[in-house]
């Protein structure tokens, strides 16, 4: 009893150092003055030099957290109690986050690397004038296959269904894009909410079961380039990660058409340095800069400026860089409101349970 | 319990325990209780309650539980001639450690490794090309998303069997010895019976978590298997459906509970 009780204070006493010590530190840092900025942007999308890069140029504090899916992302910011003063989300969650009252306009005085963006990636559906957000990277959603592997070209999404592709496809785990897929390859668009075509796509893709090795997250890219299936359905900035692992893949997007993504930068609500936020959006958009970390993550760039950079076998790339009339048949996802998600979400599931 | 003169003292004493029960066990229950009874747009509703009794749902449940079943079976047929050789070694604390070492690691990262190691092109599939059984499919089957699952869980059983074989007291077995009984009857009509409790605990320290694992059963098994536990992570994270997610919840917190009183229930029953 007597040594459990010393151990007890002895915690408390050890508990307390830490805490001091921790307040001790992020004092020193500046951590707790108001000369900090919080960014919270998608695991691996930053090249993070060009963190250090910013606080020697500005003198502000970068506190860098990371999200997985900008559903997470959303939850967070709405359920406040955060200090989030950038975020990155994609096309639709702004939109979501618009209507939902959860961004601060920008002011485009503070923001003069705008005029670097290419400007078929501005004033786009979700965020008209650009008035809550700049274009961070943006990309398409397609088919990551081993030529070796399979003879299929995936020209088609037809081809996801070809019997010889028997347990060798992998799947992102996202309900709008594998759903997207049986709407698509039926000719319909991706934000269809009509129900019977919805069934119909569901219907498709129960086809589609016995190909299906496996339904995964993040790990996918791992697996691809591993060689673990002959092809798997991924969004382009994943593809050309896999790609640099593994230079035998191949990346297509079929013609039926697919989905184009954007990932904008934003100011939430939440922000507590709105001029720090301003002066980092700025800073990204800067043609260097952004070459530098469009080289790193090896997204597609909007920055036409910070294209003419790169080398010339990434800018000539079509398969990331696809011509316009290629991206013209390509559909922005829109946000379809929560009970649409709901049912996607349910449909999907449908489909998860008949693989198993 | 039944002091008389302390009384005061000892209700003053309970308070922090009535504090902890009320803010982190009722209030939580008492929150995902309501939360159930919301629709997606925030209307009071029964209909999550409904769309869990539909087909979906139902089967899920019964995989679940099938699935819990499996991993608790297996982990307690390891686990207890583990846990009964380990009483009989000789640096038992060594051992126990060994044992205990791997729950130190966090269970993502315990869980990745199996992707490498269960991969094509892994060690597994690389020895079974060695020895001539030829390249199987690991990875993405119930059998690996059993397996991991009793690897993360087996500790967890062998701790309480370990601990109700040690307390067991030696001149119950001798005797029953001397009495004439053989090995095994003395196992079945002796260690075992003393030991059940460890052996319930070790169960419901398996089982109930395994009825709601997640990410492994996305990371192993390639979402072939689909537990309530991913259902609720789903439907909490990327549905934003907090209402159907706590119906999942809520029916796990029911059926956790009549496992609990089932397996607490008849502690006397071991004689005979």
């Amino acid at each position: 009893m007597k040594s459990m009780t010393r151990t007890l204070i002895l915690i408390l006493v050890a508990a307390l150092a830490l805490i001091l010590l921790a307040n001790r530190l992020n004092s020193s840092q500046g951590y707790s003055s108001g000369n900090t900025l919080t960014i919270y942007n998608w695991g691996d999308y930053i090249d993070p030099e060009l963190l250090d890069r910013f606080q020697e140029e500005t003198g502000i504090t970068v506190i860098y957290q990371t999200f997985d899916s900008n559903e997470a992302m959303l939850t967070k910011i709405e359920q406040g109690g955060t200090t989030f003063d950038v975020a990155v989300p994609s096309d639709y969650a702004i939109e979501k986050m618009r209507a939902d009252n959860l961004l601060i306009p920008l002011d485009h005085d503070k923001i003069p690397n705008m005029q670097y963006i290419d400007s078929k990636f501005m004033n786009l559906s979700f965020d008209p004038d650009n008035k809550y957000s700049m274009p961070y990277f943006w990309g398409t959603l397609g088919v990551v296959y081993n030529p070796n592997l399979t003879d299929l070209t995936f020209e088609s999404w037809e081809d996801l269904w070809d019997p010889s592709l028997r347990n060798d496809l992998l799947l992102t785990d996202g309900a709008r894009e594998v759903i997207g897929t049986g709407l698509a390859s039926l000719g319909y668009s991706l934000n269809d909410t009509n129900e019977e075509h919805l069934q119909e796509a569901l219907d498709k893709l129960m086809g589609m079961s016995p190909n299906v090795k496996a339904i995964v997250g993040d790990e996918i890219k791992l697996l691809l380039a591993n060689d673990e299936a002959a092809a798997g359905l991924v969004f382009s900035g994943d593809a050309s990660e896999i790609m640099s692992e593994n230079e035998e893949l191949d990346y297509v997007v079929p013609e039926e058409g697919s989905n184009l993504y954007f990932d904008n930068m934003v100011i939430p609500k939440t922000a507590q340095n709105v001029d720090g936020a301003m002066q980092f959006i700025n800073f990204m958009l800067d043609p260097e800069v952004n070459a530098q970390n469009t080289e790193y993550v090896g997204y597609s760039t909007p920055n036409d400026a910070a294209l003419a950079l790169l080398p010339e076998d990434v800018s000539s790339d079509e398969r990331f860089y696809p011509p316009d009339e290629l991206t013209a048949h390509l559909e922005v996802y829109e946000n379809l409101g929560k009970k649409m998600l709901v049912h996607y979400n349910e449909l999907f599931l449908r489909f998860k349970m008949n693989g198993s | 319990m039944n002091g008389k003169g302390s009384g005061n003292a000892r209700s003053l004493a309970y308070i922090p325990y009535y504090l902890w029960v009320v803010l982190f066990v009722i209030a939580p229950v008492v929150l995902v209780v309501y939360y159930s009874l919301l629709d997606v747009e925030g209307h009071f509703t029964l209909s999550n309650y409904v769309d869990f009794f539909t087909p979906v749902y139902l089967k899920m449940t019964i995989s679940s539980f099938w699935y819990a079943f499996l991993i608790t079976l297996f982990s307690l047929l390891i686990a207890y001639p583990a846990a009964y050789l380990l009483t009989r070694t000789k640096h038992k604390q060594l051992w126990l450690l060994l044992i205990i070492l791997p729950t130190w690691i966090n269970l993502l990262l315990k869980t990745y490794a199996f992707i490498g190691i269960f991969g094509t092109y892994g060690p597994i599939n690389a020895l079974f090309g060695a020895i001539g059984i030829g390249e199987q499919q690991l990875l993405f089957t119930s059998g690996s998303f059993v397996f991991v699952s009793i690897y993360i869980f087996v500790p967890f059983m062998i701790m309480p069997i370990y601990n109700a074989l040690e307390e067991l007291n030696v001149s119950l077995t001798d005797a029953a010895r001397d009495l004439g009984a053989s090995s095994w009857i003395t196992f079945r009509r002796v260690i075992f019976p003393l030991t059940l409790s460890g052996v319930k605990a070790g169960c419901i320290s398996v089982f109930i978590p395994a009825l709601s694992l997640f990410m492994i059963t996305r990371l192993i098994a390639g979402n072939k298997v689909i537990t309530l536990g991913t259902a609720i992570e789903q439907h909490f994270l990327v549905t934003q459906d907090w209402g159907m997610g706590s119906t999942v919840a809520v029916f796990l917190i029911f059926a956790m509970a009549v496992i609990m009183f089932l397996t607490g229930g008849n502690r006397k029953g071991v004689r005979r």
